[in-house]
C-alpha cells in the first residue's frame, strides 16, 4: 500500500528544472509563499533579500561559510549505513545522514551561521529567534556567542517545560530565554513574539528565522543554507554505492532538514521524497500536526502554503510529542512540491515515534530526536516493502539527547 | 460615494480632523460592540475602526492581542460580525472600515470576503499584514464595489515604497506612528510631523495616524498635522477594565473616554 502512493503522479522533467528555480521574485513557488507582514518590516525583507542574494555570489561570503561549517560545525556529516536496523527491517538498505553529529546536535546549526554572517555583513547589532524544540534557539545562541552578538531567544511556557535542558543551554551561551505566554504557548506563538519583537528592533536587529517558512526571503534563504545536507549526501551515495538513493525521508515540521535534503535531487526524477509529518495522538483537531497531509491552502506567518486553520483562517491548535515538528504551518516549498506530486507526504503517530526512538537506540547506538524517530518510524514501516537492493537515504536531522525526559516520562520512567 | 470619501470631505470643509475609534468586534460581546459603536457614534466620532479578530496578530501588542483572544474563545465568527454590521446599518451610517488579517480575508476568498463585507455595510478594510506587492487581487475587487482598501506607512517605509503605497491607498492612509507594534506609549515619536508633511507633499489622499496614540493630549498633537487620529489599545484598555461589569455601565465609561479623545482631537 505503502508503495503505490508513489505512482500516482508522473513529473515532468522541463518542470523539475522549472522548480528548481523557485521561488520567484516576488517568492512564490507557484500559489505558495509570497510576502505577507505588516509595511513596519517590509523595508527589512527587501533588505535582507539583497544582503542575501549579494553574499549568496560572493566568494569570500562563501569562503567564510564553509571555514566555519568544517572548522566550527564539523561538517561534511556522516552518511552511515544503518545495517542492523537494514537486516531487521530486511528490506531496503538505509543511510542515515548524521546531522545529529553537527555542533550542537542537529542541522539547524548549518542556518544560523550562514544567516549570522548576513547580519554581520548588514551592521546588525542584535540577534533574535524563536526555537520549538529549542534545537534552533541552540544553535543560535551558539553563533551568537561565537561571534559575540547579543541574542534574544522567545519561546513558549509549554517548550520551556518540555525542553528544560534546551533553556538552560542557551542560558549557558549568553543568551536571553524569553517566555511566551499567549496562544497555545509553544512555537506558533514564539513565532509571533520574534515577529512583534522585530517589528519594534527592526533597524538595529536581525531575526534569524529557523525553518523555510515565513515571508520571502526566509524559506529560499534557509533552505539554500541547509542544503548543504543534500549535497553532501548526493557526493556520498555516489563514494559509497556508485548511484543516487531510491528514495528520501525526512521529517517535516516546518520543513527545513527535508528542504536541505530533498532540494539537490528535485531534478533528479528517479529519486522519490517521503516527508513524515507528526500525526500525533490521533486524526481530531488538535491531536496532530499533520499540515501537509490534512491542512488546506492558507496563510501564517508571511506565506501562504498548507495551514491548520478553521473554516475563518483562525489557527487550530496542533499537537505533537516533538515539540520541533509542533506547527500549524509548513514551508511553502513543500506545498509546492506536494502539489506538483514531486514529493509525498505522510504522517507517524506519538506512538510510532517513541517506539523507532528506541529501536534505533537499542539497533544502532544512536539516540535520534523525536523529530527524526518519526522519518525512522516511517522507514520502519517503508523499508519492509522493498526491495534489498534499493536505497533509502533518512535525514537524521538531531541527536534525541534533549528528548530523553520527555519519552521518559512517556515510558513512565522516573528520572 | 463612499461613506468614508463623503466623511473626509465634509471634514475637510468645516477644517476638523477625523477621530477614529478602535474597537474589538465581540470584546466582550458582539451586542456590546454594536452599542458601543453608537455610542461612539453620539460622542463625536468620526469613522470607526472595527477589528476582526485573528488569532495569530503580528502587528498587535499584548492589549488588543489579548482582546481579540477574549471574543474568539467566546465563539466569535466572521459571520457574526458582518450580521452585527448588517444590523447596525438599520440605525447608523457611520463609516466603518475593519482591520482584518489577510489570512482571513484570504481563506474565505478575496472576491467573497470584500463582497459580503460590502453587502453587510462596511465601507473599508484595513490590512496590516498585506503590503501593497502583494495587493493588486484585492485593490481589482474593491474599486468594483467602490469599497476602499486602506494601506499602512510605517516610519521605516522607504521614499520608493511611499510612493507606490501613496498611489494605491484609497479612503485614507494609515501612518504607523511608531517603529512596533499597536499598544499605549507615553509620548508621540518626533519624527510623525515631518513624516505627515512629507506625505502630504505627496497625496491629497486624507492621512491618518495611528498605533501608540493613547491620550486625549497625543490626539490632538496629531490633529494638529494630519487629517484624522486613531487610538485602539487605549479604549481597549478600557474595554478590559469593564468587561466584568453591566454592560450598560462599560458603554458608558467607555463613551466617555472616547467623547475625551475626540475632545482632544478636535480641540
Amino acid at each position: 500500500m505503502v508503495t503505490t502512493i508513489l505512482k500516482s503522479k508522473v513529473v515532468e522533467q522541463k518542470d523539475l528544472s522549472e522548480s528548481c528555480s523557485l521561488p520567484d521574485k516576488m517568492g512564490h513557488f507557484g500559489r505558495f509563499g509570497g510576502k505577507f507582514v505588516p509595511e513596519t518590516i517590509m523595508p527589512a525583507l527587501d533588505q535582507l533579500e539583497k544582503a542575501y542574494l549579494a553574499a549568496k555570489n560572493d566568494p569570500a561570503f562563501n569562503a567564510e561559510l564553509e571555514y566555519y561549517l568544517r572548522e566550527y560545525v564539523g561538517r561534511p556529516s556522516t552518511l552511515y549505513y544503518a545495517e542492523r536496523l537494514t537486516k531487521k527491517l530486511g528490506g531496503a538498505k538505509i543511510y542515515f545522514k548524521r546531522e545529529d553529529l553537527n555542533h550542537t546536535g542537529a542541522h539547524k546549526i548549518n542556518n544560523t551561521i550562514g544567516q549570522i554572517l548576513l547580519a554581520i555583513r548588514m551592521g546588525k547589532k542584535r540577534i533574535i529567534a524563536e526555537t520549538g524544540a529549542g534545537q534552533h534557539g541552540v544553535a543560535t545562541a551558539t553563533a551568537a556567542a561565537m561571534f559575540g552578538i547579543e541574542c534574544d531567544v522567545y519561546m513558549g511556557e509549554e517548550d520551556m517545560r518540555r525542553q528544560a535542558l534546551n533553556v538552560f543551554r542557551m542560558k549557558l551561551l549568553g543568551t536571553r530565554v524569553i517566555p511566551v505566554t499567549s496562544g497555545s504557548k509553544t512555537l506558533k506563538d514564539a513565532t509571533n513574539e520574534a515577529f512583534r519583537d522585530w517589528m519594534a528592533s527592526v533597524r538595529h536587529t536581525h531575526y534569524i528565522l529557523g525553518s523555510i517558512v515565513g515571508p520571502h526571503p526566509y524559506p529560499m534563504m534557509v533552505r539554500d543554507f541547509q542544503t548543504v545536507i543534500g549535497r553532501e549526501v548526493k557526493r556520498q551515495i555516489m563514494e559509497k554505492e556508485r548511484r543516487l538513493p531510491d528514495y528520501l525521508i525526512a521529517c517535516v515540521g516546518g520543513g527545513s532538514n527535508s528542504m536541505g535534503l530533498f532540494h539537490p535531487f528535485i531534478e533528479d526524477k528517479d529519486v522519490k521524497m517521503i516527508g513524515v509529518e507528526a500525526g500525533g495522538l490521533g486524526p481530531e483537531i488538535g491531536q496532530h500536526a499533520s499540515t501537509l497531509t490534512s491542512g488546506k491552502i492558507g496563510i501564517l506567518h508571511g506565506s501562504a502554503s498548507y495551514v491548520l486553520q478553521d473554516e475563518d483562517g483562525q489557527t487550530l491548535p496542533v499537537h505533537s510529542i516533538s515539540a520541533g515538528l509542533d506547527y500549524p504551518g509548513v514551508g511553502p516549498e513543500h506545498s509546492y512540491l506536494k502539489d506538483i506530486g514531486r514529493a509525498k507526504y505522510v504522517s507517524i503517530t506519538d506512538n510510532e515515534a517513541v517506539n523507532a526512538f528506541q529501536e534505533c537506540a537499542r539497533l544502532e547506538g544512536i539516540i535520534p530526536a523525536l523529530e527524526a524517530a518519526h522519518a525512522i518510524a516511517y522507514t520502519m514501516k517503508f523499508a519492509p516493502t522493498l526491495h534489498k537492493d534499493e536505497i533509502i537515504v533518512i535525514c537524521l536531522s538531531g541527536s534525541g539527547d534533549k528528548d530523553s525526559f520527555e519519552v521518559a516520562k512517556k515510558l513512565g520512567y522516573k528520572i | 460615494m463612499n461613506r468614508i470619501d463623503k466623511k473626509f470631505y465634509d471634514l475637510k470643509n468645516k477644517k476638523t480632523p477625523a477621530f477614529i475609534p478602535f474597537i474589538t468586534a465581540g470584546d466582550p460581546d458582539l451586542q456590546t460592540t454594536k452599542v458601543l459603536i453608537l455610542e461612539f457614534e453620539k460622542r463625536g466620532a468620526d469613522i470607526i475602526e472595527l477589528g476582526i479578530p485573528f488569532s495569530d496578530p503580528i502587528a498587535d501588542g499584548p492589549i488588543i492581542q489579548a482582546s481579540y483572544y477574549r471574543a474568539l474563545v467566546r465563539g466569535v465568527k466572521v459571520a457574526h460580525i458582518l450580521d452585527m454590521v448588517s444590523e447596525l446599518r438599520k440605525k447608523s451610517g457611520i463609516p466603518i472600515v475593519s482591520m482584518v488579517s489577510y489570512s482571513i480575508v484570504y481563506k474565505g476568498g478575496c472576491q467573497n470576503f470584500v463582497e459580503k463585507a460590502f453587502k453587510a455595510g462596511l465601507d473599508g478594510l484595513t490590512i496590516p499584514d498585506l503590503p501593497v506587492e502583494e495587493s493588486d487581487e484585492i485593490f481589482e475587487i474593491a474599486k468594483k464595489n467602490d469599497f476602499k482598501i486602506v494601506c499602512f506607512i510605517a516610519p521605516t517605509t522607504t521614499e520608493q515604497r511611499m510612493s507606490l503605497i501613496t498611489q494605491k491607498s484609497q479612503g485614507f492612509l494609515y501612518y504607523i506612528s511608531v517603529v512596533g507594534i499597536t499598544g499605549i506609549r507615553d509620548r508621540i515619536p518626533n519624527d510623525v510631523v515631518q513624516n505627515i508633511n512629507k506625505l502630504k507633499q505627496m497625496t491629497n489622499t486624507p492621512i491618518v495616524v495611528g498605533f501608540g496614540v493613547s491620550t486625549p493630549e497625543h490626539a490632538k498633537l496629531i490633529g494638529r498635522v494630519a487629517d484624522g487620529v486613531i487610538v485602539g489599545s487605549a479604549i481597549i484598555k478600557e474595554v478590559e477594565k469593564y468587561t466584568n461589569k453591566h454592560s450598560t455601565e462599560l458603554v458608558k465609561c467607555v463613551g466617555e473616554f472616547v467623547g475625551q479623545l475626540v475632545l482632544g482631537t478636535k480641540g
